[in-house]
């Protein structure tokens, strides 16, 4: 069993977060693995170990969001109380507020008086507020608008980067290539030619395509659309510059992406596509975290030892004592070890098609985290 | 008997992480083992189906995946497996409902078809529900298609089930009237009513718990009929009560401990008795915080049923052991 284990490269987050060269710090994994936590924890130890830090999550557990400071959603970074200050840094957090940033990002863009006439469009206002999509977008703009922020006022010298807990997380990526479609096709033409235009606009495909979308939306629907496109026009070309801008701070060599996972086939195969994914987009990658890892029993003692001594016992009615349970421990002993064994099977084979994925294996709490002691905790066992 | 005797479409959801998939998997089988013909739908793209039962990645097509379990006259139902990409369903869909051949070209080639299922807001999930809808209530428009006794949802997680069901408020701020908002309307009234259940599956930790309440208190709120809560991946009860509470006050007897071990033959060094005895310290605190969020489970007020944690994973052999299980709870 031994020899197919491949031991993967250590990631040492410390160098990571103490390299001045590191400005960003992007977490991005499948839901439920802790991303979330890794990044605060992260950012907490940065701020302790000297860096002036802010932490950008997008849906941290209440208590931990309190125990920040970050319960408000007001979208500006905000002083986290407790922070050790003796090495000199300290720590701001903040929690996107999608629909803010997104209004924000149009009332930059336009007059006042287009603006409002795009906020106070149905259309805006479903997109603004849908999840899908919308949420990385607007992470990656806020993660935009703070890093101009930080290098005009030399506010902050690391940004720590919660990401949305899907798949689509790296949408982002797509922003550029996707706007620019839209934007130089068809499409969009067809939105801004009138509804009833003259007829030598009407191309033969336009018409066809005209009378399906009726038919298909009903009229009232695609005129609400066609306003919502002709509003939104003049600010498209904005987003496009803004989305080709944070591509280029993100593939910036300052940037370091790490792709945060579970030791479950679910959360690695994620893992997998995330980090083949931020090759394929040239990112700079600089590991994983593997999060909540069962610990190993010490000792030798086998699975199968432990589980047929268990059963010995059993048959002879010993060890049920509730004093000295001892089948019952040694049942617990084999699960463990099995659960290991089957942890250490997944990263391994995780290794092997990635193997030069700098890795780190954080060992699973008892208990969540909601206070900065937790995140310290975890902060060291990150680093360990 | 079932505790859901009326429910034609289960849905499935739960916090990333919880398992929801594997839950939807077994339920499929479950309500299989009751003789009914079921078909598990997935919306997310992950092709998590697939892998579970270990067949090759599923198409846009209603595939036959495997039967539950005979019971005891013999009979089985069918397990019947659907992928549901929001490309395809739109073009399922207007091909159904539109026939508009040369023009149903032209809404690609003009970039309609990515606008709609990649920008557009809120399209993408009315499409995902729809072809739902049209599995749960066939109608004589699919010809020939498969008619079935249950479908069972691998939906989004909780933070978003209540958005992606809630079609009618998508639809609301972009069609006050016409086509889509009529069909919209149509589909709320099976979502709302007593054929459809959303169970929530969760594992007994403080924010899949929390979640899993706010999950039902903004379900309720939009009219959407609650089902059951899955408490999944519970730990193994090999300690009971007073052995944890020996554990966790260290009042555990490590010369009886010893000497059990040297019956059962091992070869004991004082190293393995202290490491049992950690062991058991250590699982007996998570049982407690376990115990806690149990109690918080059963404070929800909603039936609910435990799966174990499978230490090996999850095999087509292990979801059947998952379907047993909630049929004898009575979720099937």
């Amino acid at each position: 069993m031994s020899a197919d284990r491949v031991p993967a490269p250590a990631l040492d987050v410390d160098a990571l977060i103490d390299d001045p060269a590191t400005g960003i710090i992007v977490c991005c994994g499948a839901g439920g693995v802790g991303k979330t936590t890794t990044s605060a924890a992260l950012a907490l130890r940065a701020a302790e170990r000297g860096r002036t830090v802010v932490v950008l999550t997008i849906d941290p557990a209440r208590r931990l969001a309190q125990a920040m400071g970050i319960a408000e959603l007001d979208n500006t970074p905000r002083p986290v109380e407790g922070v050790d200050p003796a090495a000199g840094g300290r720590l701001d957090a903040m929690m996107l507020d999608m629909k803010r940033t997104f209004d924000e990002v149009v009332e930059s863009q336009a007059s006042p008086e287009k603006a409002r006439q795009i906020l106070d469009n149905p259309f805006y206002q479903v997109l603004s507020s849908s999840f899908a999509g919308t949420q990385e977008y607007m992470a990656m703009e806020k993660l935009g608008q703070i890093h101009a922020a930080a290098q005009a006022d030399d506010t902050y010298d690391l940004i720590v980067v919660d990401t949305p807990p899907s798949r689509s997380a790296l949408d982002f990526l797509d922003a550029p290539e996707r706007l620019s479609r839209f934007l130089d096709g068809r499409f969009i033409r067809l939105m801004l030619a009138p509804a009833r235009g003259p007829a030598r606009l009407m191309t033969a495909g336009l018409g066809i395509v005209t009378s399906a979308l009726t038919r298909i939306l009903g009229a009232q629907v695609l005129r609400d659309l066609q306003t919502f496109v002709a509003a939104i026009d003049t600010v498209f070309g904005g987003f496009r510059q803004r989305a080709q801008r944070t591509y280029a701070l993100l593939q910036d060599e300052r940037t370091a992406f790490l792709v945060v996972a579970a030791p479950e086939p679910d959360a690695l195969r994620e893992a997998a596509y995330f980090v083949e994914r931020l090759g394929e987009d040239r990112m700079p990658f600089a590991g994983l975290v593997v999060n909540r890892a069962s610990v190993a029993p010490a000792g030798d003692l086998s699975a199968d030892e432990a589980a047929g001594a268990a059963d010995r016992l059993q048959r002879s009615g010993a060890g049920v004592d509730d004093h000295a349970p001892t089948a019952g421990l040694l049942r617990l002993h084999a699960d463990q070890v099995r659960l290991v064994e089957r942890e250490t099977r997944l990263r391994s084979g995780f290794a092997a098609s990635h193997p030069h994925v700098a890795t780190t294996v954080v060992a699973a709490l008892a208990g969540d985290v909601h206070d900065l002691d937790g995140l310290r905790r975890v902060g060291d066992l990150l680093a360990e | 008997m079932s505790d859901w005797p009326k429910a034609r479409l289960h849905v499935v959801t739960g916090k990333g992480g919880t398992g929801k998939s594997t839950v939807a998997a077994a339920l499929a089988l479950a309500l299989a083992g009751r003789g009914k013909n079921v078909l598990l739908c997935e919306v997310e793209g992950r092709q998590g189906i697939a892998r579970m039962f270990d067949v090759d990645p599923l198409p846009f097509e209603e595939r036959r995946l495997t039967s539950g379990l005979p019971d005891a006259r013999g009979r089985a139902g069918t397990v019947h497996a659907l992928h549901i990409d929001p490309e395809s369903a739109l073009l399922e869909y207007l091909a159904l409902y539109y026939k508009l051949g040369r023009a149903g070209r032209a809404l690609d080639r003009f970039g309609i078809i990515e606008f709609a299922t990649t920008i557009a807001p809120g399209v993408r999930d009315v499409l995902l529900t729809g072809k739902i809808y049209e599995a749960v209530d066939r109608n004589a428009r699919n010809k020939g298609a498969t008619t079935y006794d249950a479908v069972v949802l691998d939906a989004p997680p909780t933070g978003r089930i209540v958005q992606f069901l809630n079609v009618s408020e998508q639809v609301a701020g972009l069609a006050k009237v016409g086509p889509i908002r009529s069909q919209a309307d149509t589909m709320m009234g099976l979502f709302r009513s007593a054929r459809t259940v959303v169970h929530l599956v969760t594992v007994l930790e403080e924010m899949p718990v929390q979640e899993t309440g706010d999950g039902i208190a903004e379900l309720t709120a939009a009219d959407l009929p609650v089902g059951g809560v899955v408490t999944n991946l519970v730990r193994p009860q090999d300690l009971p009560a007073p052995a944890l509470a020996a554990a966790r006050s260290g009042s555990l007897d490590a010369a009886a401990v010893r000497a059990d071990l040297d019956r059962a033959g091992l070869d004991v060094g004082d190293a393995l008795v202290e490491d049992l005895l950690g062991l058991a310290r250590d699982h007996a605190d998570r049982r407690e915080l376990e115990e806690t969020q149990r109690v918080r489970v059963a404070g929800l007020e909603r039936p609910t049923y435990e799966l174990p944690r499978l230490t090996g994973g999850v095999d087509l052999g292990a979801l059947h052991d998952l379907a047993r299980s909630l049929r004898e709870q009575g979720m099937a």
